[in-house]
């Protein structure tokens, strides 16, 4: 069976809640009754079949062809099977995610996996502010899984992160890993101000450093770890070029001391 | 006894009787070869027999490092006992003891497997709260920090039920020369084989033993039937050319994986000849009574 095809007809009138359309939800659903699912965001209706044209059966795989950044809560929730989008996606994609495997061929919005627990997102251009974070309110950030991100990130990537990884090829924002819990942050390219403030455990890997390091970090000098070689093969079957960081040593710095202080950032 | 013969060397038409035990595996990987293997020798030293060892413990192969988990070079170790909870306390000590301890070491599980042993999930506390939880790539990992470095180690690994210990080959040659050339020659072949361990001294044995004594405190005793200074006596099983037995103990994964190795070291023997070699091969058993796995000779050379 040929995978589950959205096509998008025309840039989306309004944002979409695209949060009932992965494959568990629509795995025992015919093509009329997708067509008729709301996937509005505003007071005038609206359907799936008003902005995509449908193609295909198996919702294991779903595809949108052409994507938008109103494209919101892409692979809500989700548990299996695989979204791919050709295009840019919105706010929350695969938020709580729990497993299976998001792919978008493009830009990613804000609060990209945002408290997922599993499964995995690649995103082949940038992500927005707030990766894997919480929204206001939640205590904790990401609790597993992986999200993988091929451009830039935004200003707090994996906030609150509690376990799995996020690994961001491009530059990021200010205060990544704010608050950390614990996880693995890889941030390959050069990051902003102040990389795990307040982080409690877990590692942030810096591939090329950060704009300012905080002050509450202890230097434990450069390390040679074999945890480093070990996450260089898990990056690699993942087709994440790390090039020669972890190679050599690893400088350690220790912290945040401000708080709990178990935390660690790794610097190529 | 029956006899076949192979390449001119006598093959007795018996069985070696092996018994179902416990197993787990683990890769070791170090900056070198070196230093891997030297881990992997040490927890496996004094690993040769159950009866007075805990365990039976031998390294399978070498890993390279493009293989290993780590890409550095590694080696598997098997170890095998009797009961879960005996594996568990030996896996235990001598990763703590001979792996933890060795320069530059990792240590991650080396079979997959839903029973599960313990491995960095207990040696974790050596970190004192120190020690640092990672999950990646859906495997559990503990690192601990050492004088050196990091100790990192995989949280558990598997074990298998499905184990055989006590494949066994007794290689008899005219002089104590023939015999070892024999059992040097098994054990080379033997040693290609996957999943199996030869865990005596070089992967052989001179004192082969029977089960009991005269002695009520020894649950086993020499092989009296194949010593060379009591053929002759009644109850020997030597005939007149023989002047040396060693054996060859197998412990595999799998009874597949023993066959295989005692095939291999069976035709590799055979292949020197009488006078180079054995002039006659047996393998030991209990009557068939004991042990749930028996490998007949005569099937192995076929």
């Amino acid at each position: 069976m040929s995978p589950l095809t959205f096509s998008l007809k025309s840039p989306p009138p309004q944002r979409l809640d695209l949060s009932k359309l992965t494959p568990d939800r629509l795995k025992d659903m015919k093509a009329a009754e997708i067509q008729r699912v709301a996937i509005g965001t505003t007071h005038g209706p609206l359907l799936v079949g008003d902005v995509f044209s449908l193609k295909g059966r198996d919702a294991a795989e779903i595809r949108f062809d052409g994507g938008s950044d109103r494209f919101d809560f892409l692979g809500h929730g989700m548990e299996s099977g695989v979204i791919r989008v050709e295009g840019d996606v919105g706010l929350k994609a695969g938020r709580r995610m729990r497993g299976g495997e998001i792919e978008v061929r493009g830009n990613a919005g804000p609060w990209l996996g945002s408290q997922m627990s599993g499964g995995r997102i690649r995103i082949s251009a940038d992500a927005g502010d707030n990766v894997g974070g919480p929204i206001s309110g939640e205590l904790a950030g990401m609790s597993g899984g992986l999200i993988l991100i091929a451009g830039k990130a935004g200003r707090q990537a994996g906030e609150r992160l509690r376990r799995g990884m996020i690994v961001v090829s491009g530059t990021s924002g200010d205060y990544a890993g704010t608050a950390m819990i614990a996880g693995t942050l890889v941030l390959l390219g050069k990051t902003g101000h102040l990389p795990g403030y307040l982080m409690r455990r877990g590692t942030i890997v810096l591939g090329r450093g950060a704009q300012s390091l905080s002050p509450s970090f202890a230097d434990s000098g450069p390390q040679e770890l074999a945890f480093a070689a070990l996450l260089a093969t898990v990056l690699a079957e993942h087709d994440v070029k790390t090039g020669k960081l972890f190679k050599g040593t690893l400088r350690r710095l220790a912290g945040d001391l401000a708080t709990l202080g178990k935390g660690e950032i790794l610097i190529g | 006894m029956p006899q076949l013969m192979l390449n001119g060397v006598r093959i007795d038409d018996t069985f070696a009787e092996a018994f179902g035990m416990v197993a787990t595996a683990i890769v070791i990987t170090a900056p070198t070869a070196k230093w891997a293997e030297q881990a992997a020798v040490t927890m496996t030293g004094f690993a040769t027999s159950v009866i007075a060892c805990g365990c039976e413990a031998g390294i399978d192969t070498a890993i390279p490092a493009t293989e290993s988990p780590d890409g550095r070079p590694g080696v598997r170790v098997l170890l095998f006992a009797i009961s879960a909870a005996e594996l568990q306390k030996q896996l235990q000590n001598r990763v703590g003891q001979c792996v933890l301890t060795c320069p530059g070491t990792a240590c991650y599980a080396g079979i997959a497997g839903s029973a599960r042993l313990k491995l960095g999930a207990n040696l974790r506390y050596f970190g004192d709260g120190w020690q640092i939880s990672k999950r990646l790539g859906g495997k559990h990992y503990w690192r601990i920090p050492v004088m050196e470095g990091e100790f990192l180690c995989e949280a558990s690994t598997g074990s298998t039920t499905e184990a055989v210990g006590g494949g066994n080959l007794l290689l008899m040659g005219q002089t104590r020369r023939t015999a070892l050339a024999a059992a040097e020659t098994a054990v080379k072949a033997m040693n290609e084989i996957a999943d199996v361990i030869l865990p005596f001294p070089g992967g052989i044995v001179r004192s082969g033993s029977k089960v009991g004594s005269r002695y009520p405190a020894l649950i086993a005793s020499t092989n009296n039937a194949y010593c060379p200074t009591l053929k002759g006596l009644p109850h020997s099983a030597l005939d007149p050319d023989i002047g040396a037995v060693l054996e060859i103990v197998i412990d595999g994964l799998t009874s597949d994986a023993v066959r295989q190795a005692m095939a291999v070291g069976l035709k590799a023997a055979a292949a020197l000849g009488p006078d180079a070699g054995p002039v006659r091969i047996s393998a030991g058993n209990y009557g068939g009574k004991l042990g749930r796995f028996h490998y007949h000779l005569k099937e192995l050379i076929g």
